[in-house]
């Protein structure tokens, strides 16, 4: 299960590592105040659930093969979001730290790119849109 | 034959609806469904290419050719994290 609509339970990410793991990694995506200069009140998640999951399941075994004796865990919220709530979370364990940070850092750069979820954007005066990371820059 | 068609966030939005049902004519690719739904669906002729798409939740090429049954969705920008 990589989807969820209830709040992640960061605590219980720490009990993640193996008896052969002596290094875990949790990155953590955090909904911000404000993007691209504008005020950000809440961030509604929505994803297209069975492909999501799928997609990230492919993620995490892809991950462990590139890595091996590496294990990554994905969790992601849907539905709204108040600012400081976590959108997101990777947790990767391994034997040593270097393969815990780089399958952590790859895994969130690759959700990003290809699984199928989308986020709407509210500001403080009732307007809203989605975000299209491809028209940045 | 017969596909059902999902649209999510944006595309949801400017399709009017989250899923419908289209009867297709046998050998129709997924690039032909997308030049038909983006003669009607205003927002979508805003895209100059034909955006990622998926059939029963696996991406797919524009070439692939829809089966009876299919799930299609096109989609729009992704931006989880």
């Amino acid at each position: 299960m990589y989807l969820t609509s209830s709040p992640i339970d960061v605590a219980a990410l720490l009990t993640e590592a193996r008896a052969l793991d002596g290094a875990l990694c949790i990155f953590l995506g955090v909904v911000r105040n404000e993007n691209e200069g504008r005020e950000t009140t809440r961030i509604l998640y929505e994803a297209y659930g069975p492909m999501a999951e799928e997609e990230m399941s492919r993620i995490a075994r892809s991950l462990g093969q590139e890595w091996p004796k590496t294990r990554v865990r994905i969790l992601h919220r849907t539905g709204s979001l108040s600012v400081g709530e976590v959108s997101v979370a990777v947790v990767a364990t391994a034997p040593h730290r270097a393969d815990a940070f780089a399958a952590c850092r790859a895994a969130i750069d690759r959700i990003k790119t290809t699984v199928p979820i989308w986020k709407k954007e509210f500001h403080p005066d009732g307007s809203s849109e989605w975000v299209d990371p491809t028209k940045k820059n | 034959m017969r596909v059902n068609i999902l649209h999510f966030a944006s595309f949801r939005e400017a399709a009017g609806q989250d899923e419908e049902r289209r009867e297709l004519p046998e050998g129709t690719r997924v690039s032909d469904l997308w030049l038909t739904l983006r003669g009607e669906i205003p927002l979508f002729g805003r895209y100059p290419a034909m955006p990622p798409a998926a059939v029963n939740r696996e991406y797919v090429g524009p070439e692939t050719i829809l089966h009876d049954g299919d799930e299609v969705a096109f989609l729009p920008p992704v931006a989880g994290g």
